[in-house]
């Protein structure tokens, strides 16, 4: 059932666009073209956005994270109407580069964006965007898309622009920085919070900051004038809306909860969470924030926050701590952890078998791999749950090398190869005795007089 | 009029909440669902997998949905003037949630016409530790489940379940009042837990279940099973401790 299960409550329109994807496989692996995007308010069309593809499990929308080994690790990319939190590593050094991953993937499948920080202009930051990667075929493409001319009549502006390649998830080169032309042609609104603090506001008071309070209502103004809920009457927009907020929680953006322990407000954070997804829920919209969560002093709000998030990312770099001189680790940046995934429209989620995950940053990739934390662990499947645990405990007298440790293995290994080799050993013939006659299978070696036989080669004088 | 308390900790005790929201709509009762974490697709979508279509019992009148994430974003950017059930996210300092059971109160009246209604209501709350986050306080939090005991249970005969977070050991100390004293209350505690071990594919989990009678003295002892279990696709495959089928 390939429902598009955020848009499920809103406005017609985007229930017809529900019903058509269910009717059908519905993969953005074709270019939005210009009917589709037209006035379609009667018949339902089948409608594909650029840069969407429906979950294989749920048939939930997902949009690609920027980085395809994420998106992979996510089951298949972040679901339409959720939040991704990334923990901020220590020194902040490598989450702006998942948030810029995110805002770039938006630029090259014609998204818009909406990008809020308090530390820099969003000018800046979609300057520094990675450039992408592209081979040939979609390089001659970009070229001269870049050089049309766009057609005035549309909403499908943002079509006209970039590119592109009919791909999920793009590969970013993180020295070059993304052409000027991509940026002009792409569809974004910035919020920076010392300009939009310095009118005054009439709201009432409630617990939210002040920050968080303009931020939400700047948020739900962009969803409701572009249509991206569906309820605005004039505009039926087909495209996701991705929203970028940058470093929420820090004291940039007047929150205290990174630098004392009992603050005043100190629900401010989860409420703004709780009233976002609220926003993102009944929109076409996925929103990414990177928080520093290694500086909220008070551990109950972090499992809060992880609580009302839907995917929560962390990233812990090597700089700095012992880990940095482990021979084991010398190629990796840091780690990363997925805490958490949401079950969308499912009791079970696409959770990963692999939990142990480093990434490293060359020259033009962010890969993610698998490390070997403990050589033990890549034989977790021959050893039975619960040895793993012991051996994971510091100082534990089941380390490797130790004498219970050999003596386990050895008994629990013989004991698993004679299980199976007793499975096996029924339908295993007796050596040939040379005459050719038919083998004899193994098993009670019982005469048809019904002497048992134990030896091969012992020979009794039956009666 | 029992109270079931779901606690889950470590791990994502939602499916019991859906079991229950199916089980008691495929038993004829009148339900009043507070969800406060998820969209009414998202429980419609799993509804249909276990058998029950929420759209079609909420015409029928047999289910009363207060969704939470769509009513928090109307009541935070548009003023109402009656008070709505989540009138305490507008509140600067901590709310209490009258309102929200005066909405529960006016959601399982009997009604009045007479005509062969539903078996007995229920109230099921999704996550009671929210409200928490949201700046209620865990006293705030008792009384309003003080209160909906007394009506739902007591006067009107029927059932609630609740679900709440167990921070273990995230050292919330409001969300532990919550969790004490609804352990104290409550007829019935279903306890999902992550294994000790670590995460493992084939056994999501293991359950505890606890009997109790907040009553009666305890003289007797409370009885309690644990099962693990692993969530599948349309149901839940329980088995006892250690007999995964996978490790059989």
């Amino acid at each position: 059932m390939a429902a598009v299960a955020t848009c499920g409550t809103g406005a017609g329109s985007a229930g017809s666009m529900a019903a058509a994807t269910s009717s059908s496989d519905v993969t953005s692996f074709q270019r939005k073209g210009p009917r589709a995007s037209g006035t379609d308010s009667g018949v339902p069309r089948l409608v594909s956005i650029a840069g969407t593809r429906p979950s294989v499990r749920n048939g939930q929308l997902l949009v690609s994270t920027g980085l395809p080994a994420l998106d992979q690790l996510l089951g298949g990319g972040l679901a339409v109407g959720t939040v991704l939190l990334i923990e901020e590593d220590k020194y902040n050094i490598y989450s702006p580069l998942l948030f810029k991953y995110f805002l770039a993937e938006g630029i090259i499948n014609g998204h818009t964006l909406l990008v809020a920080s308090a530390k820099e202009d969003p000018a800046d930051i979609l300057q520094e965007l990675p450039a992408p990667l592209l081979d040939d075929n979609c390089k001659k493409e970009l070229d001269e898309d870049v050089y049309n001319h766009k057609t005035p009549e549309s909403n499908i502006k943002m079509q006209v622009g970039p590119v592109s390649s009919s791909r999920f998830g793009h590969y970013y080169d993180a020295s070059k920085r993304i052409p000027q032309e991509l940026i002009e042609a792409s569809k974004w609104h910035g919020f920076f919070l010392p300009e939009k603090i310095s009118s005054t506001f009439k709201v009432e008071p409630c617990s939210l900051t002040h920050g968080y309070i303009k931020l939400l209502h700047f948020i739900q103004n962009i969803i409701y004038e572009e249509g991206f809920d569906g309820s605005n009457p004039q505009k039926k927009q087909k495209n996701i809306l991705r929203i970028g907020i940058q470093n929420l929680g820090s004291p940039l953006w007047g929150d205290d909860i990174c630098c004392t322990e009992n603050c005043d407000n100190s629900h401010s954070l989860t409420k703004f969470l709780y009233v976002l997804r609220g926003l993102l829920r009944t929109s076409l919209s996925a929103c990414i924030i990177t928080m520093p969560t290694h500086l909220i002093q008070n551990k109950a709000i972090i499992a809060r926050v992880t609580n009302l998030s839907d995917t929560v990312v962390g990233l812990e770099s090597f700089i700095g701590s012992e880990r940095e001189t482990n021979p084991l680790y010398k190629d990796y940046h840091g780690l990363i952890h997925i805490r958490q995934i949401p079950r969308l429209n499912n009791l079970i989620c696409d959770e990963s078998d692999v939990k142990d995950l480093a990434f490293k940053l060359k020259r033009k990739l962010f890969t993610i791999e698998w490390v070997q934390d403990n050589y033990l662990r890549q034989e977790r499947n021959i050893y039975p749950p619960g040895f793993s645990y012991l051996l994971k405990q510091k100082d534990s007298a089941w380390g490797e090398g130790s004498l219970q440790h050999s003596t386990f293995l050895m008994s629990f290994l013989a004991k698993a190869t004679a299980f199976a080799s007793r499975l096996v050993r029924h339908g295993e013939p007796l050596k040939q005795t040379g005459s050719g006659r038919i083998h004899q299978a193994a098993g009670p070696r019982l005469w048809h007089d019904g002497r048992r036989q134990e030896a091969p080669g012992f020979l009794g004088i039956p009666p | 009029g029992k109270l079931t308390l779901l606690c889950d900790a470590k791990t994502d005790g939602s499916f019991l909440v859906h079991h229950f929201l199916s089980f008691y709509l495929k038993a004829n009762c009148k339900v009043c669902f507070v969800a406060l974490i998820q969209s009414f697709s998202h429980y419609n979508i799993v509804g249909q997998k276990l058998g029950v279509s929420l759209t079609m019992a909420r015409e029928r009148g047999q289910l009363v949905f207060l969704e939470g994430l769509k009513a928090s974003v109307d009541v935070f950017f548009h003023a109402h003037e009656e008070p709505h059930p989540l009138q305490f996210l507008r509140e600067a300092n901590a709310g209490n949630l009258q309102p929200l059971f005066e909405f529960v109160r006016e959601a399982l009246k009997p009604v009045e016409n007479g005509e062969a209604a539903w078996r007995c209501p229920v109230l099921l709350v999704d996550d009671l530790s929210l409200l928490l986050s949201l700046g209620v306080g865990a006293v705030a939090v008792l009384d309003f489940v003080h209160y909906c005991r007394a009506t739902v249970c007591w006067e009107l005969k029927g059932n609630m379940v609740v679900l709440v977070h167990d921070s273990g050991d995230a050292e919330d100390e409001e969300n532990d009042i919550l969790l004490n004293g609804l352990s104290h209350q409550s007829h019935l505690i279903l306890r999902t837990e992550g294994l000790a071990t670590g995460f493992c594919r084939d056994v999501h989990g293991q359950l505890r279940i606890l009997w109790r009678r907040p009553s009666q003295p305890t003289a007797q002892r409370d009885r309690s099973l644990t099962y693990q279990y692993k969530i599948q696709d349309k149901s839940v495959s329980f088995f006892a401790k250690g007999m995964s089928p996978a490790v059989l």
